[in-house]
């Protein structure tokens, strides 16, 4: 079995120590490569958050990396933007339009999931290629008569036509999403479940949502992310100033007329636009990853 | 109770059957499961189907008709036949553009994105330390990098006085304004979506902790290298989500639109060089007015993503791996 190389315990001790070093050094050659990619890519970030922080005037010169005059002029300019209208007004419309397409899509998506995934149906095969062939429709072909449709039960300019689609499990990808992760969860509960005379309602509420926390979760942070990201469906239904949410009213930074050339007001501006997805992401964080890489129970 | 009631009420429907289905003793195989689980299906199936009808198949065929037809919301839709099919084929020349600024944006990201995604994963997936850390920094991107105020930056990072010309004069190199130019306007808009690598990546990582230990204890001991763990183990092993990923890229590539919105101010230039499908067509429907023109871009677009993917499926019998599915 073992050869008499093995049976000498300094060689082997000494073999040991020279592969224990020799991946210690691979390790930090891999770590000094992955902070320089992340450098790169996280640059421009930093750039921005420095010239936020930087007198207007300073923004584009030769002034160095690190701001020698530090102030927060720009965030007081840029969220009066728009004189009386400030950014509170935009921030607020974001948040409802959030927090209703979450619990539209955590309701909606996962009581069809749960019937993808758990019951045993006519037409189960059907249906759920239509339910994935869905996810693949881009939105343009809805997205013209929709707007007819909506303006003309004057829906335009109200979140309606933004949050009505969500607790109708009109986003495909999360019914999917929770169908793969609650497929995965063992029988036997379920089953135990039955053997107690538990109804559907029951066994989708107090054992399959409980136990796909994980998904749920993945599935709010999402939500929230696309939501408040969401450009295009809210630039062509939110036309009203006082109805604009985040990111269509930072578009107007664009608008050569309407707004100022400020650069500061712009990057602090863009700054905190995205502070709220980075916060909700990183308060998430461990629901979120053990959703994607757990299996639902330890 | 009248089954009308029954029938409104989900949770007591789901359990009226879940009755009956205990009344069965012992003979839980065969139909009678079968059918009381039919109908529980259904209710929890309800809000999907009452989307699918209204919000998704109504609106499509509406879109379909309007697509033969001249329409400009106000007044009545005309017939035209095949008119607005035939006049973007043959006499719309920002159409073809679109066309090509569109096949250009995904034939680079989404292989670019895969390639980062991936080699990124691999590279966390060795036990190293601070993993959390990393994925968490390289994600980052993905969630920021589809919202206007990240549009806002890339415009001024790829502007003359950007970052990326800071960082050329660094080595020497003559910067110049690449989102202004024709020739890298896109390939700005292209770092931008390969730049959300991250959302794939993890993923990826996600697929990889699932391939178990032993397995690479065992190639280990028979002798497989490194990369040899990776081309026969891993590689196979997540053939089903590089499937995922792709289709899930290209969907979303086809359909980008407020990057190159943003950056462009919503025209497409510079000289249309941005000018991606969506954008076109969000410019006929909303500024142009040209609902029947629109549409049937919409349906081109519909059956291209059909195309794109139908080949993505095809294509995965011969090398996505379902191990013992």
């Amino acid at each position: 079995m073992a050869t008499v190389k093995t049976y000498d315990p300094e060689l082997l001790r000494a073999e040991r120590r020279k592969r224990e070093n020799i991946r210690r050094l691979k390790g930090l050659g891999l770590h000094a490569l992955l902070i320089t990619i992340l450098g790169v890519m996280l640059y421009p970030v930093i750039w921005m958050v420095l010239s936020a922080l930087r007198p207007e005037t300073e923004i584009f010169g030769d002034m160095g990396f690190i701001p020698t005059n530090w102030t927060l002029e720009n965030f007081v300019r840029g969220w009066q933007l728009y004189g009386d209208l400030t950014f509170t007004q935009f921030y607020v419309n974001s948040f409802i339009i959030c927090a209703l397409a979450i619990i539209g899509n955590l309701l909606a998506c996962s009581m069809a999931a749960y019937a993808f995934a758990r019951l045993e149906f006519r037409g189960k095969w059907w249906l759920f290629a239509i339910m994935l062939g869905t996810m693949m429709l881009p939105i343009h072909v809805q997205l013209i008569p929709q707007y007819i449709f909506f303006l003309n039960i004057g829906w335009v300019n109200t979140i309606l036509p933004l949050v009505v689609p969500k607790f109708l499990a009109h986003d495909a990808f999360f019914i999917f999403l929770m169908v793969q992760f609650m497929r995965s969860l063992p029988n036997e509960l379920e089953q135990a479940a039955i053997v107690d005379g538990a109804s559907y309602w029951q066994r989708y509420w107090r054992i399959i949502l409980p136990l796909s926390m994980p998904a749920l979760a993945t599935t709010a942070v999402f939500t929230f992310i696309n939501t408040y990201n969401d450009f295009f469906s809210q630039l062509i239904y939110l036309t009203d100033t006082d109805r604009m949410t985040v990111p269509v009213a930072l578009r107007l930074f664009l608008d050569p007329s309407g707004g100022s050339s400020s650069f500061g007001g712009l990057f602090a501006m863009v700054l905190v636009s995205i502070g709220p997805v980075l916060g909700f992401f990183l308060a998430s964080q461990r629901l979120l990853t053990k959703g994607i890489a757990t299996q639902g129970f330890k | 109770m009248s089954s009308i009631d029954a029938a409104n009420d989900p949770v007591l429907t789901a359990s009226e059957t879940a009755k009956s289905v205990r009344e069965i003793p012992r003979n839980r195989t065969g139909s009678a499961l079968k059918k009381a689980d039919n109908r529980a299906a259904y209710m929890f199936l309800l809000p999907w189907f009452a989307g699918i009808i209204l919000i998704t198949a109504l609106p499509m065929l509406v879109s379909l008709y309007l697509s033969f037809t001249n329409y400009a919301v106000i007044g009545l839709p005309s017939f035209v036949g095949f008119d607005n099919y035939v006049r973007l084929f043959t006499s719309d020349r920002r159409f073809i553009t679109s066309i090509w600024v569109t096949l250009k944006y995904v034939g680079f990201s989404v292989p670019l994105v895969l390639l980062f995604s991936l080699t990124i994963a691999v590279a966390l997936n060795r036990g190293l330390r601070g993993l959390a850390i990393y994925r968490s920094l390289f994600y980052v991107p993905s969630l920021i990098g589809a919202s206007v105020g990240i549009g806002l930056l890339w415009k001024e990072v790829f502007g003359e006085r950007g970052v990326v010309n800071d960082i050329l004069a660094l080595f020497g190199v003559a910067g110049r304004g690449w989102i202004n130019n024709p020739t890298f306007a896109l390939p700005s808009v292209i770092a931008l979506n390969v730049w959300t690598f991250g959302a794939s990546m993890v993923i990826f990582l996600a697929a990889l902790r699932q391939i178990p230990e032993s397995y690479y204890e065992a190639a280990s001991i028979d002798g497989a290298n490194a990369w040899q763990r990776f081309r026969r183990i891993t590689l196979p092993l997540i053939t089903p989500v590089i499937f995922f990923n792709t289709v899930l890229l290209l969907i979303n590539s086809f359909q980008s639109f407020t990057q190159a919105f943003v950056v462009s101010n919503g025209r497409g230039g510079p000289v249309d060089s941005t000018l991606l499908y969506s954008l076109y067509l969000y410019q006929q429907a909303f500024q142009q007015l040209q609902m029947g023109y629109a549409s049937a871009m919409a349906w081109i677009l519909l059956i291209a993503i059909g195309l794109a993917t139908a080949l993505m499926f095809w294509s995965s019998r011969y090398w996505v791996f379902y191990g013992d599915r």
